[in-house]
């Protein structure tokens, strides 16, 4: 091991180091600053009901003025007083109020398990007390602004190198080649998201850190959300600096970051916040189904039909993004005006994720693994808002119920099913039986739930389209787009959530393979085959083989990110729009030429 | 039939790819330098970090297989001819129909006194990398000699790992062989304002042995004495023909071919940067070290023993490269010592790190070539530009549709007319902007012309 492969730091630098090192020893260490002691004015108004807290009292009496040194030990014992008032109730129920399993009141009357889960995070966030809670401000400032000061004084004197392409010893560093550095922060990151997702109560002192921001913001106590999008606001927004500062000679580079970093600090932060602050919905106007998967569960379409004008008008902007917005500009621009320009998952990709991009997987098998699983879960996507519409459908009576739902979707299957055949068969996309496999599946799905409709269940499957939809909640979104989407960006890239999960950019990326007038242009025989593109390219497109062949690259996956036609050393890439070839955007028109005669193309 | 293909690089790669989409024959590529085709042209990104030796390599090893591209990985010793076989240096021997000779170059060496001692080496091969990589410990200096394309690239290598480097250059300024005195002024000061100790006009005349075996310091043409730990030999490339020698091939300074890369013994054929054309395009040199004439001869060469006589021809001629931080482009003629008949409009940008050379006919005004630092243009736009020997207006007037910087970035066009104009008193306009529509419409018409 040289001592000489790594990059040269100034002193400020190192200091920076040092000081983001610290900041987030402090972060960590902070979740122990504190001690618990029962909060029970937060017990009984979060428990809402006079006659649990007749039996949770008495069982939690015991816990009153304790004190623990951990939200672990808290909650353990938390958790036994509610079990055996659990138990106590149920117990009431069955022998004095003659309930049984099969009665519905029986259930509406005991203390349910998801209420004993529910409470914790409040009870926590309350009951946490001593040093931290009192001393709020200073922790915040040596933990999250000593951070970004930490990470500023690394990041802003690297202005002193020349512009141009700086990967020099992303392959000898221990952070950006899954060493002990990189293996150390996709732990950080995963145990944060399964914190964040799971275990929120053991997350509080965090949680009370921003409470000032969130009540200066909405008037409202900070939830693991709002730290949530705090955090990923401000990593977007500190990170967005260094790239900008990384790739200050190009310029799509910088209106690209100043972009991802506007929308995510006002559509996906502010903007829902003070929206909340004026008792409106809250509502992030960039996100589109099927990203924001549950833009159609009955508890939002009844949340915006109830809030007025700006309510209707948010559900019609939700349908009207995913219905015109993303076919008309991705057919401009190509989805990077989304994936790159505006999406949050994008906007973290590009800034906290760069530099990691080198990591993701371009071989042969990773190409075939994505074409399935992102498809995939666009399917599960589209079956499972199906499914949920299903059931808040009334079967009959209005314009718009459960018949005339199945109707529409078979009709949009049998045609996207009609069109990808007729479009197979004048260029194969992909092959036969692949297609013959596609075609039965539709015509399966679309047999499934008409007998399903005719059985009048209620469900457009055989199961519960509350399962359906908890299933997607915890697998999708929660594992696969937390995570893994961000936690493994050490291990596997800054894009494995868009590239191999995100139904959004499944559906912009059907439309940028059939339709769009976006493509990379390769500089005619300028290609050295040296592989920068292609290990810079996040989304995993073996972009050389493209480029030394001539041919230009029309992939689905990707978002445009401009990287591969930064690193090129030879100036052989170009990202850019033209209609007046849209259909034969693949064709290998322009290779290389060995004779004026004969031979002429190369495949 | 049996084919066999000394050599992995780019042009003995091509010529498999090809020789198998056109044929059945059986292919043996054969290497002692790697087991896999790699990108030669990446080895300094492997040295800085940016990427790594997997990352150089365009096809996965299953590419091969499923090709049905037989790899050896052996040294050939010698070309037997007349019993139409290759003597192996570790494996049996292999016996061929047609032979294919794409076996590249190797550094010069000029007999300079310690040019074989250890912590010495040019920057070409595999190898050469791992050598490197072996003395870049604890380095206090390098010093490379020759500035050229590599010599540069060695500088900026060693420069990235914080290492000393004095860069010793014959001539008066870098590459002013090749590039007109302003943009190699231009790389001049780009070497300077990153720290390289670089001397012009000298020469190395010996290096020294620090009584172990090992390289120690050199000694210039003017007498300075400068030590180092390593010496870069960076003064051109020459075919790499020592094995050929008993081998009845005809030999000058690389495997003489004539247009079908033919040699003179029956079956066998040269590509590469060790062909020497016979007869070479006016304005071309015999023998071409660039990556895309070996690809071009791969190609060719597959359809010639395919049953598809093609001649050779490597179209207008362009490069690239990359100085550092400064891209560098060239289409057509562009010659360091313009000739009488040639002038030139020429822009900089006040940043001295960009400038565009368009080089015309003083006579027809038709336009021979384009010199480009730090701007990128279009490759075929170019190139039917100067096929159809467009006048330098029309091309300034249409000099967006050649623009290939990325979206965003300032263009030039208006910049460089005004030049043109307050040179030769006319009245240019641009007609003209950046944008692929255009582009596509103009080079579908230059096709059907």
């Amino acid at each position: 091991m040289s001592s000489n492969k790594s990059t040269d730091k100034t002193l400020v630098q190192k200091i920076g180091i040092g000081l983001f090192s610290l900041a987030l020893l402090i972060f960590l260490a902070s979740l122990s600053l504190s001690h618990y002691k029962i909060d029970m004015a937060t017990l009984q108004n979060n428990l809402g009901s006079d006659y649990h807290w007749s039996f949770v009292q008495p069982e939690v009496a015991g816990l009153e003025g304790q004190e623990f040194g951990s939200s672990f030990a808290f909650l353990g014992a938390y958790e036994e007083a509610m079990r055996r008032a659990q138990a106590a109730i149920i117990k009431d129920v069955e022998e004095n109020k003659g309930l049984t399993t099969s009665d519905g009141e029986y259930w509406s009357t005991i203390l349910q398990d998801y209420k004993i889960k529910d409470l914790r995070f409040p009870l926590a966030k309350a009951s946490s007390q001593g040093f931290l809670p009192s001393n709020v401000g200073l922790i915040f400032l040596l933990s999250i602004i000593m951070g970004i000061i930490g990470a500023f004084l690394y990041i802003l004197p690297k202005t002193r190198l020349f512009p141009g392409i700086k990967n020099n010893h992303i392959y000898h560093s221990a952070m950006h080649n899954r060493g002990w550095l990189g293996i150390a922060a996709g732990v950080f990151l995963v145990g944060f998201y399964i914190l964040l997702y799971f275990y929120p109560e053991h997350m509080v002192n965090w949680v009370l850190l921003v409470d000032p921001v969130s009540e200066a913001l909405s008037g409202n106590p900070a939830s693991q959300w709002f730290l949530y999008g705090f955090l990923y606001t401000i990593v977007i927004l500190v990170m967005g600096i260094r790239m900008i500062i990384k790739y200050r000679h190009n310029r799509y580079q910088i209106i690209r970051t100043f972009s991802v970093m506007f929308f995510q600090t006002s559509f996906a932060f502010l903007i829902p916040e003070i929206l909340v602050a004026l008792n409106k919905p809250y509502f992030d106007f960039k996100n589109i189904w099927p990203l924001d998967y549950d833009f159609f569960f009955e508890w939002n379409i009844q949340n915006l039909t109830n809030s007025g004008t700006l309510g209707i008008f948010m559900l019609f902007w939700g349908i009207a993004l995913f219905v015109v917005g993303v076919p008309l500009i991705t057919y401009f621009y190509g989805k990077r005006w989304y994936c790159s320009w505006v999406c949050g998952c994008g906007g973290l990709a590009e800034t906290l994720g760069d530099p990691y991009r080198q990591l993701s997987d371009k071989s042969l098998n990773a190409w075939k693994i994505e074409r399935w699983l992102i498809h995939a879960v666009l399917v599960f996507a589209i079956f499972m808002t199906l499914a949920v519409l299903y059931t808040f459908l009334p079967p009959s009576g209005h314009w718009l119920n459960r018949t005339t739902l199945l109707l529409g979707a078979s009709a949009a299957i049998a045609g996207i099913g009609y069109w990808f055949y007729q479009r197979n068969q004048t260029a194969q996309v992909v092959p036969t039986q692949a297609l013959y496999a596609m075609l039965g599946g539709a015509v399966l799905i679309i047999a499934v739930i008409w007998i399903n409709h005719a059985s009048g269940s209620g469900n457009l499957f055989f199961v519960d389209s509350f399962k359906v939809r908890k299933w997607y909640g915890f697998s999708i979104s929660s594992i696969f787009a937390g995570v893994v989407g961000t936690g493994f960006y050490p291990f596997m890239g800054n894009r494995v959530w868009c590239r191999f999960g995100c139904p959004l950019a499944a559906y912009l990326g059907i439309v940028q393979k059939f339709k769009s007038r976006f493509r990379i242009t390769t500089n005619g025989g300028q290609c050295i085959s040296c592989g920068n593109c292609s290990t810079y390219c996040e989304m995993g497109i073996d972009v050389r083989s493209y480029a030394q062949k001539g041919q230009d690259i029309v992939r689905s996956s990707c978002v445009g990110c401009g990287i591969c036609s930064a690193v090129c050393p030879r100036g052989v890439l170009r990202l850019e729009n033209s209609s007046v070839d849209i259909d034969t955007r693949t064709q290998a028109l322009r290779t290389l030429h060995i004779a004026p005669e004969g031979v002429s193309l190369v495949q | 039939m049996r084919i066999a293909i000394i050599g992995n690089g780019i042009s003995g790669v091509t010529a498999a790819r090809f020789l198998r989409k056109l044929s059945d024959h059986e292919i043996t590529l054969i290497s002692a330098e790697t087991d896999y085709f790699f990108s030669r042209t990446a080895l300094m990104y492997i040295y800085m970090g940016h990427m790594r030796f997997k990352d150089t390599q365009p096809y996965e090893p299953y590419f091969w297989e499923k090709n049905r591209i037989n790899l050896v990985r052996d040294f050939v010793n010698s070309v037997d001819t007349d019993n139409k076989q290759l003597v192996m240096a570790k494996g049996a021997n292999i016996a061929y129909d047609k032979l294919i000779i794409a076996c590249g170059s190797t550094p010069n060496k000029f007999g300079w006194p310690g040019q074989d001692l250890k912590g010495v080496g040019g920057l070409y091969s595999f190898q050469d990398l791992e050598n490197m990589e072996a003395y870049s410990d604890d380095l206090k200096r390098a010093v490379i000699v020759g500035g050229g394309l590599i010599g540069i690239e060695m500088a900026e290598m060693f420069h990235s790992r914080h290492i000393p480097v004095t860069f010793l250059v014959r001539e008066k300024s870098y590459w002013d062989a090749v590039l007109p005195a302003e943009e190699s002024e231009m790389i001049n000061r780009h070497i300077l304002e990153n720290h390289i100790d670089l001397r012009l006009q000298t020469e190395l005349k010996e290096i020294v042995d620090d009584g172990n075996g090992r390289a120690c310091a050199v000694i210039t043409n003017t007498g300075e004495r400068i030590e180092c730990g390593f010496v870069g030999l960076t003064a051109g490339v020459r075919p790499n023909v020592n094995f050929l020698k008993d081998s009845g091939i005809e030999i000058q300074r690389g495997i003489v071919v004539n247009e079908h890369l033919e040699t003179n013994i029956p079956d066998v054929y040269a590509i590469g940067d060790c062909a020497q054309q016979n007869k070479p395009m006016p304005g071309r040199r015999p023998v071409e070290a660039v990556w895309y004439t070996g690809r071009m001869m791969g190609e060719t060469v597959a359809h010639n023993i395919c049953g598809n006589p093609v001649a050779y021809d490597p179209g207008i001629w362009f490069n690239s490269a990359k100085f550092i931080d400064i891209e560098y482009q060239v289409y057509g003629t562009v010659l360091a010592k313009a000739p009488e008949h040639h002038t030139a409009v020429y822009w900089e940008h006040s940043d001295g790190r960009k400038s565009v050379r368009l080089i015309y006919d003083k006579e027809t005004e038709a336009i021979l070539g384009f010199n480009l630092m730090g701007v990128r243009y279009r490759h075929e736009v170019c190139e039917a530009w100067i096929r159809a020997k467009t006048p330098i207006g029309e091309v300034l007037e249409n000099l967006g549709l050649a623009n290939f910087d990325p979206e965003f970035y300032d263009e030039y066009e208006a910049d460089i007319i005004k030049q043109y104009n307050q040179q030769s008193g006319k009245q240019i306009k641009v007609k003209q902007k950046r944008g692929l529509s255009a582009a596509i419409k103009f080079l579908r018409k230059a096709v059907h012309a």
